[in-house]
């Protein structure tokens, strides 16, 4: 009895699962504001990060031109009221608050990921503890724990995005517990288990891959409340504390003048709410762009 | 070639696999809001039986008879909830994570569904790759070697070492299954209806694979299947299953030319025949398959049973021999060459002389 080789059948399902990696970007074009959102993201970032290395002014030294001085061409934003240059401001606050923002997002993620793939995972107890303690902590009301946790721990940077991210990595945690239970059930990971291999491997090389597009989507729009709540706290004075900018701190800093010089608070606030608005808008579009069902009409 | 085999399986008749008293039962809430009685549903209920050494074992039955759960349950995919499973002299079922996982390299299990059972992520390098890698085997080029020599004997260009699974059709992707499972060279391989999900021209082919390669590796396997055609080209011995019990157990050509379980026999009659002018008496069953949550009293199969008695509701009949090497759980098996419709006339005359 012969076996016969491949030759006898071509591949005629092609489908689906290589294709969507190359239509990612084409789904998200679709959502024009979504795509927009991307490219001003891309933008703005690439002026934050690397406009400090054209624009040397330091952020910190005080300008001749004296205090609260109008737009010119050495300072096209004016100057604050110690004197500091806006713009020069501006972009180092920007660095800080976007920085904070990102890392509060990886952790998150991280401490997400870990929590609700082990709990999916493993079931029984420990996806009862691990669970019952992300429920409780989204019972806390966000804001007060920020508070209180940033009043014992200190204002350290560190310690900004430690504690941001430990009240925002809940939802990243039920999101990757639900995909978990849900892959787990595949024959290709019962398959591996059968192989011998270990949870771990099983967990990082077969599970988590395929709920990676989910936790974009839950990193985009944990980035936009990392951000906001980094604005808040320092708005209270709790955050990354002067003379180091950031949009929040600048905002705080504005109110005094909101009647002399506007520009002072609407820069920090506009900036805020824009990049704030663009990582909701990209992260919506994200997730209809990785949803194979999703058609937009 | 089967025939060749059975005579070696028979010749030894040394056990590679004892499975005693293997119970599955699953928990399940009752319906309704208030309703949290909870039943129990016997997927696999008390099944012994032994696997040869160099055998096929084909075990067949319809959909939801527990014949998977069963595969599965022998690889300990899935907890049993009570039984032994000797695989060689180890209790499989009393194995400790470490021990279970260097045991995994003996016995095998092929998947039905080609699509759900490879990770799309992977290529079918790393799919196959993954198995020499979790022992510790090999790694690297030799790795690469190694996967390149098992798509050869599995029929796969190993050119394509680098593509996906959804590059392949739904037999080739079935080869690639074939190749993970054997790659580390089993003793032991659970096919789970491993060609249920092909159609009918490649169902020929995977079949002629995996005898092929049975007989040049010296394989053992449990073919799952619900199509009795496929398992009377594969198996040395066949097992039939019927909500949750093994009801007959007997080499191919006994269950094939004498069934004794009604519940055989009436299946056989419904095998349909590739030659149109022998035509066939056909038993259709009465009735649905009973829920298995609530099993009829007795003996499962009572309930559609055309020769069922009085003694059948009282008494579930145990899995004994009747003649040489053909098991029967039946309190009234069909003689050797009687067939079901003799048998039923029988009962009917006795019936009326009462």
């Amino acid at each position: 009895m012969e076996v016969s080789t491949n030759q006898d059948y071509g591949s005629k399902t092609m489908t689906k699962v290589k294709q969507r990696k190359d239509t990612l970007l084409a789904r998200l074009k679709q959502n024009k504001i979504a795509y927009f959102s991307l490219w001003f993201l891309i933008i703005l970032h690439l002026i934050v990060f690397l406009g400090p290395f054209f624009w040397t002014i330091n952020p910190e030294e005080l300008q001749e031109v004296g205090s609260l001085a109008g737009w010119s061409l050495q300072h096209p934003f004016g100057t604050d009221d110690l004197s500091r240059d806006v713009f020069a401001r501006m972009l180092h606050g920007g660095r800080v608050t976007l920085l904070v923002g990102l890392a509060a997002m990886l952790f998150a993620l991280l401490i997400g990921t870990l929590v609700g793939a082990c709990a999916g995972y493993f079931g029984k107890f420990v996806e009862s503890v691990l669970m019952r303690i992300t429920e409780a902590m989204m019972a806390i009301p966000n804001f007060f724990f920020v508070l209180v946790a940033l009043t014992v721990l200190g204002t350290s940077p560190v310690m900004v995005v430690v504690v941001i991210a430990l009240c925002g990595w809940m939802e990243i945690a039920r999101v990757v517990y639900g995909e978990t239970l849900k892959w787990k059930e595949y024959e290709f990971v019962e398959a591996a288990n059968a192989s011998g291999a270990r949870s771990i491997r099983i967990l990082t090389k077969y599970i988590i891959p395929q709920i990676i597009p989910s936790i974009i989507v839950s990193g985009t729009l944990t980035i936009a409340a990392a951000i906001l709540t980094e604005s808040a706290i320092s708005y209270l004075g709790l955050g990354i504390q002067p003379p180091t900018p950031t949009w929040g701190n600048m905002l705080q800093n504005s109110q005094q003048y909101i009647w002399t010089a506007p520009v002072l608070g609407i820069l920090p606030g506009a900036a805020i709410t824009i990049v704030v608005l663009a990582y909701n808008f990209l992260g919506d579009g994200l997730r209809d762009a990785l949803d194979p069902k999703y058609v937009k009409k | 070639m089967n025939h060749s085999q059975e005579e070696i399986s028979v010749a030894t008749k040394e056990p590679l696999l004892k499975i005693e008293n293997l119970k599955k039962h699953f928990s399940i809430k009752g319906g309704g809001m208030f309703n949290s009685k909870r039943k129990i549903v016997k997927a696999v209920d008390d099944v012994s039986f032994h696997i040869y050494k160099g055998e096929t074992l084909g075990l067949v039955g319809e959909s939801g008879c527990g014949k998977s759960t069963l595969g599965r349950n022998i690889l300990r995919l899935q907890e049993p909830t009570e039984g032994r499973v000797f695989y060689k002299d180890t209790n499989i079922l009393e194995q400790n994570n470490r021990e279970l996982r260097k045991l995994r390299r003996e016995i095998q299990i092929i998947y039905q569904d080609p699509f759900g059972s490879l990770n799309p992520r992977f290529t079918i390098g790393q799919i196959i790759g993954e198995m020499y890698e979790i022992h510790g085997i090999a790694s690297g080029p030799e790795k690469e070697a190694k996967v390149k020599e098992m798509l050869e004997l599995v029929g796969l260009d190993p050119s394509r070492y680098h593509s996906y699974p959804h590059e392949f059709s739904g037999g080739q992707r079935q080869r690639v299954g074939i190749a993970r499972a054997l790659a580390l060279n089993p003793e032991f391989v659970v096919a789970d209806e491993p060609v249920s999900a092909l159609d009918v021209s490649v169902q020929s082919q995977v079949i002629n694979l995996l005898m092929k390669l049975k007989k040049e590796l010296g394989l053992t396997m449990l073919f799952i299947a619900h199509g009795l055609n496929v398992v009377r080209h594969i198996s040395d011995r066949v097992g039939v299953m019927y909500l949750g019990k093994l009801v007959e157990l007997s080499e191919t050509d006994n269950i094939f030319d004498h069934p004794a379980h009604p519940y055989t026999a009436a299946l056989l009659s419904t095998v349909p025949e590739a030659d149109p002018k022998l035509r066939k008496e056909r038993i259709v069953l009465k009735g649905e398959v009973p829920s298995p949550a609530n099993p009829p009293s007795g003996c499962r199969f009572r309930t559609r049973c055309p020769l069922a008695t009085e003694l059948c509701v009282q008494e579930a009949p145990p899995l004994k021999e009747i003649r040489d090497e053909h098991f029967v759980a039946c309190h009234f098996p069909l003689e050797k060459g009687q067939s079901l419709k003799e048998a039923i006339e029988l009962l009917n005359k006795e019936k009326i002389a009462n």
